[in-house]
């Protein structure tokens, strides 16, 4: 069960050679969610824990 | 009284069925206040014009759904009868909008209250207490002798889904965290069962067609993810559907009886890397990949045969093996469009990469809800739509449509027509998925058994006493 525990960034290969530049497509995507980001970061930011913390329902079906 | 002159019900080509999807959604309360009212008090605010309107917080839409608090107070919305995943597809992102346009509502009555916050409405399976809802997917299938062997031999592939159609998590263990396919495996406690909430099953078999039981049985499947891509949704209901018509055509399909199916499936949701092996009946240990390999090829030799070729089978076919090739090869760029583990990776990746933080830091948690969010403003997936982020398959004026027309090809058409009429008429009226009825009147209730039924000469009669003409 080794791999249930496994701390996990599965993607992240470390055995890969050095990345090519990316192609301006996934370039272009990048930027997307990085402005993306910049947009949201500080709603995201502010009393992450509290907000996440609070979301509590019962069980549905 | 109901009415005695019922049609004989349709001749209908094997390859149509009807489709449905229930999704409960997790409502969230932010304010700092936020315990001086109770999650009933909150959905009662959220629901107060739906009751306003409909004299209940129980209702059928005009586009034929039903929109109701349900235990726990969620709020569900269950898509009507559909016929085809387009129609699908529009009816519940439709759903979304028509939970989220009771947001506003809900937070004036609240403010008037005095609770100054805002609400969240979720498309997603768990809490952050680990309390799970459901999305549940509805398949009309051919009523036959041997229901449990034919819902049971669905369960491995059930099982194994979640590396292409899962919505993705990150999981919380006292040891750090670690990204999985799906929030729901960890909540499914058997594979089939009649009860829901005591006892979780992958499928309900309460037997409830809602149409005529002698021809039709519902396969009930509670064990998927609410999804957000339209592809998804349409991976997810289009290679059941694919894999339904296989075998309901009797033909054998490849025997992959799970020996431990509660174990299997949480193995699998747990390792992104899809090489952990699931143990079958026969002894053989084979890998998620593999298991939905197996499927996929097996649908693929039936097309041109049992599965009439189309566009939307290749599209579904072509979308199925790029998810497993990108499990395969540890790619998800080839689907981080498209499906939403992959797109939901991909995001809190480039966000953990910019805080230099752990997978369990609270902003990646904070940042997850917000890709399930479906308040107005508050939600990533018009954003990320927009982006070309988040592909998109149904045009924008399917999905406004459906949120007042009712699917036009089924019985949902008739139930459409009559709230339509009976709201314009001012009329108290009784719906459920199979009777239509005007109250305190004489007329009778009109009783819909047959499911792909769209014209019925009993509902032109009950729409002409509601006309006020």
């Amino acid at each position: 069960m080794a791999q249930l525990q496994s701390q996990g960034q599965p993607f992240e290969d470390d055995d890969a050679p050095e990345a090519p530049a990316p192609a301006p497509a996934a370039q272009a995507n990048t930027d997307a969610i990085d402005s993306l980001l910049d947009e949201i970061d500080e709603t995201l930011q502010v009393n992450a824990t509290q907000f996440v913390r609070s979301f509590v329902q019962k069980g549905g079906q | 009284m109901i009415s005695t002159d019922i049609p004989a019900p349709l001749e209908v080509d094997p390859a149509r069925r009807i489709f449905g999807l229930e999704t409960e959604f997790g409502l969230h309360l932010d304010a700092a206040n936020a315990r001086a009212v109770t999650p009933e008090e909150v959905a009662g605010h959220l629901f107060h014009s739906v009751v306003a309107w409909g004299r209940s917080s129980n209702v059928f839409l005009p586009n034929a759904s039903r929109l109701y608090i349900d235990v726990g107070a969620h709020p569900e919305y269950a898509t009507a009868e559909c016929d085809s995943l387009e129609d699908l597809i529009a009816l519940d992102k439709a759903g979304e909008r028509i939970v989220a346009a009771l947001v506003a509502g809900g937070e004036e009555r609240l403010r008037a209250a005095g609770v100054d916050g805002r609400i969240h409405l979720y498309k997603n399976n768990t809490d952050s207490a680990g309390n799970s809802y459901g999305c549940h997917e509805n398949y009309l299938v051919r009523r036959r002798a041997d229901f449990k062997a034919f819902a049971s031999a669905l369960l491995p592939f059930l099982v194994t889904r979640q590396i292409v159609t899962g919505a993705g998590c990150i999981t919380r263990t006292p040891t750090g965290a670690h990204y999985s396919f799906s929030p729901r495996a960890d909540h499914m406690w058997e594979g089939l069962s009649s009860a829901t909430t005591r006892s979780r099953p992958m499928i309900n078999t309460r037997d409830e067609p809602h149409a005529n039981a002698e021809l039709y049985r519902r396969m009930h499947v509670i064990v998927g993810d609410s999804t957000m891509a339209e592809p998804t949704t349409l991976l997810k209901v289009g290679a059941t559907d694919l894999l339904l018509r296989v075998m309901e055509a009797r033909v054998p399909v490849p025997d992959l009886t799970l020996a431990h199916e509660m174990q299997a499936i949480r193995d699998v949701a747990h390792d992104l890397t899809g090489a952990a092996t699931v143990e079958l009946a026969d002894g053989r240990r084979l890998t998620a990949v593999e298991v939905q390999q197996t499927y996929l090829d097996a649908i693929r030799g039936h097309v041109g045969g049992i599965i009439a070729p189309t566009a939307q089978v290749d599209q579904i076919l072509d979308l199925w093996q790029r998810g497993i090739d990108a499990v395969r090869t540890q790619d998800p760029s080839l689907v981080d469009t498209e499906l939403d583990w992959a797109i939901k990776l991909r995001l809190l990746r480039r966000y953990q990469e910019r805080l230099g933080c752990a997978l369990d830091d609270p902003r990646l948690a904070r940042l997850e809800l917000a890709f399930h969010d479906v308040a107005p403003g508050r939600g990533l997936a018009p954003r990320l739509e927009a982006e070309g982020l988040m592909r998109r398959i149904v045009p924008e004026d399917a999905i406004e449509r459906a949120m007042t027309t009712a699917p036009a090809t089924t019985r949902a058409h008739l139930r459409g027509r009559f709230v339509e009429a009976a709201l314009a008429a001012g009329r108290d009226y009784t719906v459920d998925w199979v009777h239509l009825k005007i109250s305190g009147s004489a007329g009778r209730t009109v009783l819909l058994k047959d499911p792909f039924r769209h014209e019925d000469e009993r509902v032109d009669a009950l729409l002409e006493m509601l006309d006020p003409a």
